[in-house]
Order: structure tokens, then sequence, then C-alpha cells
């Protein structure tokens, strides 16, 4: 056990080499990312040249293995911008209000059911979400279609596998991610601040909405950008309740997500078409990284705030 | 504490550094013992391997005395070559993949450039065998390609259990799939909207149904689903869906539809009253006596049971 003392030159030896080897535990990340990069870059990058950055990226009609192959890859992109942006809409405000009443109004037995049961919400595979959409979301959306296009006929009946169903899954995804953030963002706001409010006669809502979550903001807004990040890139639960056609993304439409166009089309693509689908992942790579740049950037803003 | 700390940067340094355990003599020489028993260990292991190694090969050699006694010899070496569509992929690469456990000696490479390009590689004489996902055409047969039938891929036509419709002609179906027929009233059935189910672009089964019908890229599908098991389930819980999958699969969730007044059976495939159905052509350059020892062993693999067997695991029909 005192070996280690034994002089300074094996110690320094032993110190360089702890140190050396947590460098290249270090690197082996860094080096993922930019292999990733490079890869994503150069595979995706051919199907640009070869189709047209035009018609890829604002083509609507998307044929691969046609005789006249068609890879116009518009309406992919906008739905994944429209789904994102509906579930962002749908799960953001559920996902604040159960992380107020987590933070600040449950009762804390109540708390002590609900905040298990929103990690465990976090920690259920895609894939059931997935089938659970299918078997369960997808007939009662179907029922749906019918009902409001019972005397005007839709441009095509999708059995409910639409948009609207892959934005309720997408939106139930997120708010774990939502909840667990904001909560914490709210539970690190300063008690002086709420007592001082409470003490100038602001109800407990009052001090709520006008000094909690204003003060919680930066953290708010990170977990509102880890949502959109879980829920572009999320393939597994929406392939299955999508319904994978390649249309504009209206609510009651089958709709092809930038994920679930690789994940459906991988398997026997080959060519152009196997090239674009890389160039589709590269999309999503850079949607990818703008989202995380703006969070740092976001993080960043409320360090100096603070 | 210190003590603590010191402790662990000790096990820290006898994990992750050998070449720094010179200083500390008690710590070396520990794992010096240590390394030597390990090595004892492993001769002994090793002794133990080899032995089991040559008692293995002792009766892997009879085994394989007894069966060239009672069969063909399986010592053939060579390469196949394939070449051609990209529908056979599965069942090429499935041959691909078994035909040398019986055959090690042989090595089978197969490429898919589509059922045209083969053959024309195959008349060109650059492959052994010109995968083809149709019949060969008249001027492909005068250029000396052999059409070897070794499989059929016969398509279902699936609805919901609860659906009326028993019956589609060919004009009704493609109807159906182009989008010009919304409603199963117009084909016999309730009044009822018609969900359009399909495969996504690039699966065979779907290259086939459109090919079959002749309606290439024209399909208005409502769901392009990744795999038959989704068409299955998407068929099966939706009220008014159709759904095309392989005939292998069909099971008591979905209802198959007689096509023509044909009901999809394996005999209705063979005696070819049932029309959504393609060949899998392995065309050979000439006769299949005139090809190499390979390709001839291939033939016969592919009529054996085990053959049979590969060509059933890929969902298709076998031909007698």
């Amino acid at each position: 056990m005192n070996s280690i003392v034994a002089n300074r030159a094996s110690k320094s030896t032993v110190e360089k080499a702890a140190g050396l080897i947590f460098t290249v535990c270090g690197l082996v990340a860094v080096l993922a990312v930019v292999s990733i990069t490079l890869y994503m870059i150069l595979k995706g990058t051919p199907a640009l040249a070869n189709v047209g950055i035009g018609e890829l990226l604002f083509g609507t009609v998307w044929k691969p293995d046609a005789a006249d192959p068609s890879y116009g890859i518009l309406f992919v992109i906008l739905t994944s911008i429209f789904g994102t942006a509906m579930a962002i809409v749908l799960g953001v405000p559920i996902g604040l209000m159960t992380a107020v009443f987590l933070a600040e109004v449950a009762p804390p037995r109540l708390a002590g059911i609900v905040k298990p049961a929103v990690e465990l919400l976090a920690g259920i595979p895609s894939v059931i979400y997935g089938l659970l959409g299918l078997m369960i979301l997808n007939p009662l959306m179907y029922k749906l279609e019918l009902l409001i296009f019972k005397n005007s006929s839709p441009p095509q009946f999708t059995g409910g596998s639409n948009l609207l169903s892959a934005v309720l899954v997408l939106a139930i995804m997120i708010l774990p991610t939502v909840i667990t953030i904001s909560e914490s963002a709210l539970r690190a706001v300063p008690g002086h601040l709420r007592s001082a409010s409470l003490a100038l006669g602001a109800s407990p809502i009052q001090t709520i909405f006008h000094v909690t979550i204003p003060a919680a903001k930066s953290g708010i807004i990170s977990a509102i950008v880890l949502g959109v990040g879980r829920a572009i890139g999320e393939a597994m639960a929406i392939t299955l309740v999508s319904g994978s056609s390649v249309n504009f993304p209206l609510p009651f439409n089958s709709v092809r997500f930038l994920t679930t166009a690789i994940v459906s089309e991988m398997s026997y693509a080959s060519g152009t078409h196997r090239q674009v689908l890389f160039t589709i992942g590269l999309i999503l790579f850079v949607f990818i990284m703008i989202i995380n740049v703006s969070l740092t950037k976001i993080l960043k803003r409320g360090e100096v705030s603070e | 504490m210190r003590k603590s700390v010191k402790f662990v940067s000790s096990l820290c340094a006898l994990t992750l550094a050998m070449s720094a355990l010179a200083g500390c003599s008690s710590s070396s020489s520990t794992s010096t013992t240590a390394a030597q028993t390990t090595a004892e260990q492993t001769t002994a292991e090793a002794t133990i391997a080899e032995t089991t190694a040559e008692a293995t090969t002792s009766e892997a050699a009879a085994e394989t005395e007894a069966s060239e006694a009672a069969e063909i010899s399986t010592d053939i070496t060579g390469t196949i070559s394939m070449a051609g569509s990209t529908s056979m992929e599965k069942l090429a690469n499935a041959v691909a993949e078994a035909f040398p456990e019986t055959y090690p000696g042989v090595t089978v490479t197969a490429e898919f450039t589509g059922s045209g390009a083969g053959i024309e590689s195959l008349l060109a004489g650059s492959v052994d065998i010109g995968n083809s996902s149709r019949n060969l055409k008249d001027e492909e047969k005068e250029g000396g390609a052999v059409e070897n039938i070794v499989a059929i891929d016969g398509i279902a036509v699936v609805v919901d259990t609860a659906n009326t419709v028993e019956d589609l002609t060919q004009e009704q179906l493609i109807q159906i799939y182009t989008g010009e027929v919304t409603n199963w009233s117009d084909v016999g059935g309730e009044d009822q909207a018609i969900v359009v189910v399909g495969r996504e672009s690039g699966s065979g089964t779907r290259g086939a149904f459109e090919e079959i019908l002749g309606i290439e890229d024209a399909c208005a599908y409502a769901n392009e689903l990744d795999s038959t098991g989704a068409v299955m389930a998407k068929v099966a819980s939706t009220p008014g869906a159709i759904g095309y999958v392989s005939l292998d699969v069909l099971d008591d969730t979905v209802k198959a539809v007689t096509l023509e007044g044909v009901e999809a059976t394996e005999e209705n495939i063979k005696d070819g009253s049932y029309f959504l159905q393609r060949p899998f052509v392995m065309a050979t350059l000439g006769e299949i006596s005139e090809q190499s020892e390979a390709v001839q062993a291939l033939f016969a693999w592919l009529q054996s049971d085990a053959g049979k067997e590969i060509i059933a695991s890929v969902g298709l029909i076998t031909v007698d």
C-alpha cells in the first residue's frame, strides 16, 4: 500500500500514465464525433451533386425506384419540422405544468407518485410507444378520420396512420425530458425570490408565473430545445404510426419523417437511392447540430445573466 | 484519508501501468507469480483443446468418408458467380451462404444489377448464372440463355376479416391501387372507405406486385410499411384496409381474397391459374449439364431437401 511513495520517478510515471489513459478515453468520444461528421459529409454529399441540390431539397415527388426516378424530399423535411413543432406545442405546456406541479404545488406524497411515473415514462423503449400507437391510437384516429370526413372525402383514408398520430406519440415521448429538466430549473430558483414575491402580497400562483418561471427561463428553454432534439431524432415509434407515405404534412395525411425515410428504405436501397438516404441523414445531422449549438448558446447566456 | 487515496492510486497503477510497477517490489512479485500460474493453466487448457480438436477432426473425417461413400463427392472446388435481379437478393444471398456449408470448396458470389443486366452479363460470359425475376425473353433465349426456374414468388392480397368482398379481378385490383376506386361498394362490398396499404419503395414484394399488375410507380398508397409483419398488423387492425404479402405469411388475422376466382394456394400458383406470381430464374449459358462441376452441383443441391429448405426459408415456393 505504501509502495506508491517509493520514489519521485515512479510516482511521476504513474501520474503520466494515468493522465495519458484519461486523455485517450476522452479522445474516443471526440474521434467518434469527428469520424461520424466526416462520414456523413462524405456519404451525404454525392447525392446532392448527382441529383442536384434544388431538385433534392425542393422537389416534392419521391419515386426513387421509378424508371425515371425522382428524389424530392421537401415534404419529408417539412414533415419533420411541422411534426416536431406540433409535438412541442402540445407537449411543452403539459410538461411545464407538470414540472411546476412537482416543484411548487404538489404535496410531497403526491409528488412521490408522479415523479417515479415520469421517470418510468422516460425509460419505456420507443418501440413500445410505437406498438401502442399502432394498436390503440391508430384505430381511434381512424374513427375520428371517418367522423370528420363523413360527408366530404379526404384525399385518402389512411386508416389512422397520419401526422396527428405521430405528433401525439412524439408529444408524450418528449414529456419526460421537458418535465425533468424544467423541474430542476424551477427547483434551482433561489427561495428568497419566492419569499420576496409572497411578502409583497402576490398569491402563490402569481409568484409561480411572474417570478419562478421567468427566473428559471434559461433552464426551461434548454428543456424545450432538448425536447426538440428528442422529437426530431425519434424514428422507431413514429415509423409504426405515421403511415410512411410521402405527402404534405397535413394533420390527416399519411406522412414520412426524415428519420423514418431512412429506416424504412435503407434495407433494400441501392445506387443513387441509397446515396439520397445518406443525404437525408446528413440533413437530420445538420438539424441536430443546429439544436445543439443553440442549446450551448442558451446555456452560456444563462450563465452570463446570472 | 491519505492512506486510502494512496491505496486507490496504487490500484490504478497496478491495472493501468505495468511499467510503473518496477519500483514496487511487493506488488510486482505477486503479479509475476499470478502471471506464471495463468500461463501454466493456459498451457494445460491448450493441451486439452488440442486433444479435443484431434478427436473432432477424426470424427469429422469419419463422417466425411461415410457421406462420401453414400452420396456424391462434396469436395468440388471452384467459384460460382451470379448477377441479376434485385428481387432475388434474399434467395441469392441465402444460397451463397448455405451452399458452401455443404460444399466448402466452392465460393458463391452474387451481384444485384437487375434482371436484364444479369442476363446480359450471362450472355457476355462474365458470370456463370444470370438471375432473373421474370421469364426469359425470346431474344435472350436465342442468345443461348437457358431458363432454369428454381422458385416461384407468390403474392396474396389480404383484407381485414370483416370485409365482405371475397373476390377481385385484376382490373379492380389495379383500380384500387392506383386510387381510381376508393370505396369498397364500387367493387361489390359494403359502403366503406378503402385504406390502401403497401410496402416501401425497394421492397421485392412491392416490385413484384406492381410489375405483375403493370402499375409501377403509379400506386397511391395510404401506408407504406417497411415489413410484411407491419402490413399484416395494419390490415388486421384497420377496417377497410387492403394489403399484399408473400404467400407464406398468411394466417387467420387477415382474409386472403381470391383473384379472378382463383384462391392463393401453392397448387394454383404452380399450375399458373393464380396470376399474382412470378418465376425466379437462374439462367445458364447452355444446358446445366454443359456447366462446370460446381454449377451442376449447385442446381442439384437446389433440388435437394437442403436446397428446398433454403428456398422455402426466404418465403418462396419450390418447383418440382
